[in-house]
């Protein structure tokens, strides 16, 4: 009976084809949807992650209360041994200090006076350590746009955007006033090593990257850094083990009584992202069921068309005396078929468009120009497991679902008229 | 065809206290049907037996009530009153299961307009009621192939209903009908589309299956080249049998 009624879906296209077209473009889109939206949100974690908060991160919890204000003079002391302390009680996590400043970059012509000047936020990471993760972190060598990177103290790189705004280019001086943590001027003379592209607008726009021990020297932060940030070895944030660190971190070593000791906090709460993220893990559960319901509803109207078109095989394989159960059965094993083919068919062009997106991306950098959230200028699908079984399963349950309403229509179909319907 | 009558060997499907001397007896059959606040009587008191290898034809004006007996004989349909016994079964008691069962492996149909399954090959269309059966593919080969030697249509068996012509489609549906070695053979006006030659064929072939199959014949009819052929003819008025005649030389 299977091989008859495969026969049947492969000779009669309408039969098969339309229902077939359908599943498989609603199981393409909700896996592109899925893996764009996935891979928007990854990316947004990623960057939020890798210029911003680590995976978790401590500071002090003054400089927590206010971080948004990059509070240097709240800044944590002691940073080499609280470092070693992170290394030798997580070691399997990668720590790096980070300094995260602000001031203005003065642009000095010939004659040592300015010629142009600019407000600055800048990004003081471990540029010249043989063990820095940084390089790999924020893929500083990839971003070059001009110039090199830096081979020696006193150099920095600059957003390519902003070197273009300030008109300076690699092996121009720059110097950055700002202020000390304790509060007094800071002017400290730099030279320019290259130019990059963060990939970020609110960075490419106005900031600089510069060696953590030059800015420690130049703000008097000798063995003080506002922030020390831990990344898992994969890159891939778990927020169910960032959490336990942070637990058995803070219960450790945050003292209540103590504004300046120590406290870790994991990624979602210091970025604000934890209904993100919890929206992620509801945007599935979101997508399946509009799916499902929309697509159900196609696919009920497609098997009412198909009853309809075959109104007369039903009526011979009722009169030569098949029950109505055993037609209801073929008519949803039928839609198992469709709603197999079409699945994959979908998933199968859902994920290789998604693959491709992964890959080459979609840059809405003109977009984003004065956007000033940490959200890559790229924006990039992201294939994940999940991409393989959002459309899928849906895309079989909507066919059966939509066959199953359909199908009841043979209940209703009246043996009593068959002779009559037959002529026709 | 001797082949074909050995295949399928059936279960008995009577029920008990059945008169086991007819394969079908209606008596005091009705069939009313409700039409707004007033009702339409379509059969009225219907008494008619039919013994095995009965070659019979309902005959009558349009709305007499032909096709609504076949239905009730096919168990397409149930009395309103009164009872159809068929083979052993009494229509009016059926489930929509029990029916399906008795018309799956009792009854064959044959339809005015063939009603091929256009998708499916000449073989396919007659293997289906033997896939109902759950016969082995060997077995349903067999049956098939003998089936449409019967109808002289061996040759076009992977030939689709589409590239048939009406009397070779209607030959189809005959073997159709007859794969199952059924006892009984419902048809409604099976030579109404078909012009007098193909007409001939296959009432001819139909008169040989009953000939050596022994198998029951019914039509519903009002063709004159049907009904020289058929050895009983009940003409049906307004909903009564309003004769019974058999031809000369039939035993009542």
């Amino acid at each position: 009976m299977i091989k008859f009624l495969i026969k049947g879906l492969l000779r009669d296209r309408s039969r098969s084809l339309f229902p077939v077209l359908t599943v498989s473009s609603g199981v393409f889109l909700a896996v592109v949807l899925y893996s764009f939206m996935n891979g928007v949100i990854a990316d947004m974690i990623n960057s939020t992650a890798r210029y911003q908060t680590g995976h978790v991160k401590v500071m002090t919890q003054a400089y927590a209360e206010e971080s948004n204000q990059m509070p240097n003079d709240l800044a944590l002391t002691g940073i080499n041994e609280i470092t070693q302390t992170l290394k030798d009680n997580y070691p399997d996590m990668i720590w790096t200090a980070r300094i995260k400043f602000g001031g203005l970059l003065d642009i000095p012509d010939e004659k040592g006076e300015t010629k142009d000047q600019g407000p600055v936020t800048g990004l003081a990471v471990d540029l010249f350590s043989p063990s820095s993760p940084e390089w790999d972190l924020l893929r500083i060598e990839k971003s070059i746009i001009r110039g090199r990177i830096p081979v020696e103290r006193g150099e920095i790189l600059i957003g390519d955007e902003f070197a273009g705004k300030l008109d300076i280019a690699p092996g121009d001086t720059a110097t950055l006033i700002s202020s000390t943590m304790f509060g007094s001027m800071a002017i400290y003379n730099f030279k320019i090593a290259g130019t990059v592209r963060f990939g970020i607008s609110a960075m490419d726009r106005g900031a600089i990257l510069a060696d953590i021990a030059d800015i420690q020297e130049a703000l008097d932060m000798q063995d003080t850094a506002g922030e020390l940030l831990g990344y898992f070895p994969d890159n891939i944030y778990n927020d169910e083990k960032a959490a336990e660190i942070a637990a058995s971190f803070n219960r450790q070593f945050k003292d209540p009584d103590d504004r300046f000791s120590p406290i870790m906090r994991t990624l979602p709460v210091e970025s604000g992202l934890s209904d993100y993220i919890a929206m992620i893990d509801s945007m599935g559960v979101i997508i399946v069921s509009i799916f499902i319901a929309a697509m159900s509803i196609v696919l009920w109207n497609s098997g009412l068309m198909g009853s309809l078109r075959r109104y007369g095989e039903i009526g011979v394989r009722l009169a030569v005396g098949e029950n109505k159960t055993h037609i209801y059965k073929t008519l949803i094993l039928e839609s198992l078929f469709i709603g197999i083919f079409g699945s994959v068919i979908g998933t199968a062009a859902g994920t290789g468009v998604s693959y491709l997106m992964q890959i080459y991306g979609i840059d809405y950098g003109y977009l984003m120009k004065n956007s000033s959230m940490m959200i890559s200028n790229v924006y990039r699908a992201k294939v994940s497991t999940g991409s393989f079984f959002i459309g899928f399963i849906p895309g079989i349950v909507s066919t059966v679902l939509g066959a199953s309403i359909a199908g009841t229509g043979i209940y209703r179909r009246q043996t009593a008229s068959l002779f009559k319907e037959l002529e026709v | 065809m001797e082949k074909l009558a050995g295949q399928n060997k059936k279960k008995s499907f009577r029920e008990p206290g059945t008169d086991s001397t007819y394969l079908i007896k209606t008596e005091n059959l009705s069939k009313i049907y409700p039409i707004g606040l007033t009702t339409l009587t379509a059969l009225d008191n219907i008494n008619l037996a039919f013994v095995k290898g009965d070659f019979a034809g309902l005959v009558g004006p349009s709305g007499s009530g032909k096709t609504t007996l076949l239905n009730i004989l096919g168990s397409l349909d149930s009395p309103t009153t009164g009872s159809a016994v068929v083979m052993g079964k009494k229509v009016e008691t059926l489930t929509h299961r029990e029916a399906a069962g008795l018309r799956n492996h009792h009854i064959g149909f044959i339809f005015q307009t063939f009603n091929l399954l256009p998708v499916y090959s000449v073989y396919e269309n007659v293997e289906f009621p033997l896939l109902l059966q759950n016969f082995s593919s060997s077995g349903r080969k067999k049956l098939v192939m003998d089936a449409l030697e019967w109808v002289g249509l061996a040759d076009r068996a992977f030939s689709k209903p589409l590239q048939l012509s009406g009397g070779q489609s209607q030959r189809v549906a005959i073997a159709r009908a007859i794969v199952k070695n059924p006892e009984l053979v419902l048809a409604d006006e099976p030579t109404a589309n078909l012009d007098a030659e193909n007409s001939r064929n296959i009432m001819d072939t139909m008169a040989r299956l009953n000939e050596n199959l022994k198998t029951t014949f019914i039509f519903a009819t009002h063709d004159e080249k049907v009904m020289r052929y058929l050895k009983r003819i009940i003409t049906l008025n307004d909903g009564r049998v309003a004769k019974d005649e058999r031809a000369a030389g039939e035993g009542t």
